[in-house]
C-alpha cells in the first residue's frame, strides 16, 4: 500500500545553518506519527515545507504516490493537509467564527458556518461558542478553534506542532481522545513534540531529528522515554542533583496581593498569598496566561502594590520600584528573553550592566564603569558556559538557550537573597536546561529563596520543594512536591476548565 | 451681538461641506490603520491631491476629471510610503512625517503658476430639489462629492463588516504573523490599503481647493490631515463614528465662523482654535479605551519564517 505522504531527502538550508539535511520518512493513512527532536532540530522547518510555507532546497514529497510540492498553504489545504500551529495563529480581536473563516479556502456564509462549527464541535466533543471573541478564551479553547478550523476542511493529514505545551493534563487527555477518534476515522496525524511520555501514549511511529538530520526511528510504545531522549540529544543525559538542605526563616512573604494586569487580555492577580523560606524552591505551575507574567511583574516591581502585600525579610517592599528591590536583594528573571530580560540590540556587557549595575557596583556617580561591566559579563559567560565569541556581541546574536543561560546567570551571580524566575528553561535544549536547573538548585543550597514559575511540570517536580498553581490569577495553597500525583496537579491547575470529554 | 443672524439650516448645510475633506481623509486612514499601517502622511497626501485636482480641473475645465486626478495624485504619493515601509521596512512614523513634508513642498512647487486662478464651478447634484425649504439645502443642496464621501463611508463600513475582503484586511491588521501563516499576502493587502488611503486623502484635499475655498494657496489644508489622524483614533476605527466626528469638527468650525460674524465678545483667536481644542478634548476622553486599536498597528512586517 502506498503511504499517504512520503518524504524523500528533503533539504533546507538557511544562511549559516542547515535546518533539514536529507530527511526522509513515510506517514500512512490513519497513522499517528511523531516527529521528535530538541529545539532547533528542524522539526518546525520540516512541517512548514509540508504545509507550503517554506520551499525545500532539494528533495521531494509524494502524496498518495503523486509528486506534491505546495507553493503556498492554500495549495496544501486544497490537498487535504491541515496544520495546528505551536503559537496559535489566531486573531484576538475577532470572534471564533471569523477566525475559522479566515483559515478556510471557500467559507460558507456566516450563518451556515456557525451551524457547521456547532456540528463539528459536538461530534468531536470540543464545545465552542462561535460568537465569542478569541481574546477571551482559555488556551485550551483557543486550540479547539484551530482544531475545528482544520476539521471543517476534512483533512487527510493533520499536523500538530507542540499542541500540549499550553494545556493542563486533563485537557491533554481530552485532546488525545479527539486525536484517537480522528485517527480511527482514517486521518493521519503528524505530531510534533518533545514530551516523550505523551508520544509514548499516543503515537504509532516516531521519527527523531537531531541538528536537521533524521537520526533514527522507533515505535514509541516499545521504547523507553530515556532511550528516546538520548536519541534526541545524542549523549547521555545528566539529571540535576538536589542535596538535602535546611530551610531558614521566611525571606519572601506575599500577603493578599491583588494587582490589575497592565494588558487588555491579561489576567489580574487576585488575593495571592505565599511565603518562601531561605533555601526553599517554590514551583508555580499553571497554564500560560493565568497570571504568571503579572505575578513576576508584581514581584519585580514593574507592577506596584500595597506596601505590605510583598515583604522581603519582613520589610514591606510592595511600593518600591525594581531598582530599589534589586538593591535589597530581590532579583527577577522574566520569561521573554528578547525584549524583557535582555535588550536585543545591546551587547552582553551592556545587558549585564542593565540589571547588575547596583549590586555589582558597575556605576559610580552616574558614570559607567565599562571595565568592571565587561569583567562581570565575562564571568557570567564563563560560569554558565555561554557559547559566544565575547561580551561585545549583541544579545540578539545568541541562540535562545545561550541567551537564557546568560540572563539567568546574570541574576544568579548577583548573589540574590530572593530570586524569582519565569520559564527559566523555555525553548532551551535539554543540556542547557539541566545546567540552568542545577544552578538554581545550587543557589537554593546557598540559602537563597527561589520562586520558579514554569509550565514544565516535570521541571517543577524535579527542583521544587513545594508546588502551587496559578489559575485565573489565583494561587492555590502550596503543597510539598514529594508524593504529588499528576492528577492532583491537574486539579490544582484548574482541572479541565469545564471542558467536556470527547464522546467516543 | 446678533445671534439671530445665524440661520440653522444654512449652518447645517455648510457644516456638511466643512466636514467633507476631513471625512474623506479620515475614512481612508481608517482602512490603512485597520490593515495595521500607521500612515502619518495624510496631510502631505491631501495637499498633493489638492493641487493635482486643482491643476487638472483648471486645465481640462472639468471638476470631475480634477477629482479623479486628485485621487490618483494622492495614491501616487502614498506609493512612496508603501515602498519605504513595506519593502524597505522603514519606520512608519518617520516615513509618514517625511511624506507630509515632501507633499507640502511638492504641492508648493506644482502650484506656483496656479495662485489666484478660479477653478471651474462644481454644480449641485440634485438641481431644483435643493430649493425645497429646510430639508432642501441640507439633504439635496450639495455637490456630488459630498454624497460620494458619505457613500465611501457606507461602503467602507459594509466591506469591513460583511465581506471576506474586509475580514482578511482586519486579520492582517490584527496579527500579521498569523495572517501570513495562513497564507494571506500581508504586503499586498497593506499596499492596496495604503493606496486607498492615499486616494481618499487626495479627494479630501481636492474638495478643499475645488469646492470649499475654492482657489489654490500654499499649505491650504491647514492641518486637516492631522485632525483626520486624530479623528480615526477618537472614532475607535469605526466608519460611522468617523462621520459623526467629522461633522462635529465641521460643526464647530462653521459655528465659530458664524459667531465671529455675529460679533460675539470672545477674541477671534479663541474662536478659531475652538474646533481643534474641542476635537482634541473629545479625543482624549474617548480614546481612554484603546482596546479597539488593530493589534499590529505600526509594526513592521517581515516574513522571516
Amino acid at each position: 500500500m502506498t503511504p499517504l505522504l512520503s518524504i524523500r531527502g528533503l533539504t533546507k538550508a538557511y544562511p549559516g545553518v542547515v535546518a533539514n539535511d536529507t530527511v526522509s520518512f513515510d506517514i500512512g493513512t490513519g497513522e499517528v506519527h511523531a516527529l521528535l527532536g530538541e529545539n532547533g532540530a528542524g522539526k518546525s522547518t520540516l512541517v512548514k515545507m509540508i504545509y507550503g510555507l517554506v520551499k525545500p532546497d532539494s528533495g521531494e514529497m509524494l502524496l498518495r504516490g503523486a509528486p506534491y510540492a505546495p507553493a503556498e498553504p492554500r495549495a496544501a489545504r486544497a490537498d487535504g493537509i491541515a496544520m495546528v500551529f505551536q503559537h496559535f495563529s489566531l486573531f484576538d480581536a475577532l470572534n471564533v467564527a471569523e477566525n475559522i473563516a479566515l483559515g478556510m479556502e471557500d467559507p460558507p456564509p456566516m450563518r451556515d458556518l456557525t451551524r457547521r462549527i456547532r456540528e463539528v464541535s459536538e461530534t468531536y466533543g470540543l464545545p465552542l461558542d462561535p460568537s465569542r471573541t478569541v481574546g477571551d478564551l482559555s488556551a485550551g479553547e483557543r486550540q479547539r478553534v484551530e482544531i475545528i478550523r482544520c476539521l471543517l476542511q476534512d483533512p487527510k493529514l493533520l499536523i500538530m506542532d507542540e499542541p500540549t505545551s499550553v494545556l493542563t493534563p486533563q485537557e491533554v487527555e481530552i485532546l488525545f481522545q479527539t486525536l484517537r477518534k480522528l485517527s480511527s476515522e482514517g486521518t493521519a496525524i503528524l505530531y510534533i513534540s518533545h514530551k516523550l511520555e505523551e508520544i509514548r501514549a499516543l503515537c504509532d511511529n516516531a521519527t527523531i531529528l537531531r541538528l536537521g538530520k533524521n537520526v533514527g526511528s522507533c515505535i514509541p510504545r516499545d521504547t523507553t522515554a530515556r532511550d528516546m531522549a538520548e536519541m534526541m540529544v545524542g549523549t547521555a543525559l545528566q539529571t540535576p542533583e538536589r542535596s538535602g538542605r535546611a530551610l531558614g526563616e521566611v525571606a519572601l512573604d506575599i500577603k493578599g496581593l491583588s494587582a490589575a494586569s497592565p494588558s487588555a487580555f491579561g489576567t489580574s492577580l487576585k488575593d495571592v498569598s505565599l511565603s518562601v523560606r531561605k533555601g526553599e524552591i517554590v514551583g508555580i505551575g499553571g497554564v500560560a496566561g493565568n497570571g504568571q507574567d503579572e505575578l513576576l511583574a508584581a514581584l519585580s516591581g514593574e507592577i506596584l502594590s500595597a506596601p505590605g502585600a510583598v515583604s522581603l525579610h519582613g520589610r514591606p517592599v510592595g511600593g518600591l520600584g525594581p531598582s530599589q528591590r534589586r538593591k535589597l536583594g530581590l532579583l527577577t528573571g522574566p520569561e521573554e528573553r528578547l525584549g524583557h530580560a535582555a535588550a536585543p540590540d545591546m551587547s552582553l556587557t551592556e545587558n549585564a550592566m542593565l540589571t547588575g549595575a547596583l549590586r555589582e557596583g558597575l556605576v559610580s556617580n552616574g558614570f559607567l564603569k565599562w571595565g568592571a561591566a565587561r569583567d562581570f559579563a565575562q564571568r557570567i559567560i564563563q560560569a554558565f558556559d555561554v557559547r559566544t565569541p565575547g561580551p561585545e556581541n549583541a544579545a540578539r546574536s545568541l541562540s535562545g538557550g545561550n541567551l537564557q543561560k546568560f540572563v539567568i546567570g546574570r541574576e544568579v551571580l548577583q548573589r540574590p537573597e530572593v530570586l524569582v524566575v519565569n520559564q527559566p528553561t523555555w525553548g532551551v535544549d535539554a543540556a542547557a536546561a539541566a545546567a540552568i536547573r542545577q544552578a538554581l538548585l545550587d543557589l537554593a543550597a546557598g540559602g537563597t529563596a527561589l520562586v520558579v514559575i514554569s509550565q514544565d511540570l516535570d521541571e517543577l517536580m524535579e527542583i521544587a520543594d513545594n508546588f502551587a498553581a496559578l489559575n485565573e490569577g489565583r494561587l492555590t495553597a502550596p503543597r510539598p512536591t514529594a508524593g504529588l500525583t499528576i492528577d492532583e496537579i491537574g486539579l490544582m491547575m484548574g482541572g479541565a476548565h469545564g471542558m467536556e470529554v470527547a464522546h467516543v | 451681538m446678533d445671534l439671530s443672524a445665524i440661520n440653522p439650516v444654512l449652518l447645517i448645510a455648510s457644516l456638511m461641506v466643512a466636514a467633507t475633506p476631513l471625512l474623506l481623509a479620515a475614512i481612508g486612514e481608517v482602512v490603512v490603520e485597520k490593515a495595521g499601517v500607521l500612515n502619518l502622511g495624510v496631510e502631505g497626501m491631501m495637499i498633493t491631491g489638492a493641487i493635482c485636482g486643482f491643476a487638472i480641473a483648471v486645465e481640462t475645465g472639468s471638476p470631475v476629471v480634477g477629482f479623479v486626478a486628485a485621487a490618483i495624485g494622492g495614491a501616487l504619493l502614498s506609493v512612496l510610503f508603501a515602498i519605504l515601509t513595506q519593502f524597505a521596512l522603514a519606520n512608519q512614523v518617520a516615513s509618514g512625517l517625511a511624506l507630509t513634508l515632501f507633499g507640502l513642498g511638492l504641492s508648493a512647487l506644482l502650484g506656483q503658476s496656479y495662485v489666484g486662478i478660479k477653478p471651474p464651478e462644481t454644480g449641485d447634484a440634485f438641481g431644483a430639489l435643493g430649493d425645497i425649504p429646510v430639508i432642501g439645502p441640507i439633504l439635496f443642496g450639495h455637490d456630488l462629492m459630498l454624497y460620494v464621501g458619505i457613500l465611501i463611508v457606507a461602503a467602507t463600513w459594509a466591506v469591513l463588516t460583511f465581506t471576506r475582503v474586509g475580514l482578511i484586511l482586519r486579520a492582517v491588521g490584527e496579527n500579521h504573523d498569523a495572517a501570513h501563516a495562513l497564507g494571506y499576502k500581508v504586503k499586498r493587502i497593506r499596499v492596496l490599503a495604503i493606496l486607498f488611503g492615499g486616494g481618499c486623502a487626495g479627494l479630501g484635499g481636492a474638495y478643499i481647493s475645488l469646492i470649499r475655498v475654492p482657489q489654490w494657496t500654499e499649505g491650504m489644508t491647514a492641518g486637516i490631515g492631522w485632525i483626520a489622524l486624530a479623528l480615526v483614533v477618537f472614532a475607535s476605527w469605526k466608519p460611522w463614528r468617523v462621520l459623526i466626528g467629522a461633522y462635529l469638527f465641521g460643526g464647530v468650525t462653521v459655528l465659530q465662523l458664524n459667531l465671529q460674524a455675529a460679533g460675539v465678545a470672545v477674541p477671534v483667536e479663541y474662536l478659531a482654535m475652538s474646533p481643534y481644542l474641542i476635537t482634541i478634548l473629545v479625543l482624549v476622553i474617548l480614546s481612554a479605551d484603546k482596546s479597539n486599536a488593530p493589534a499590529s498597528l505600526g509594526r513592521t512586517f517581515h516574513a522571516s519564517s
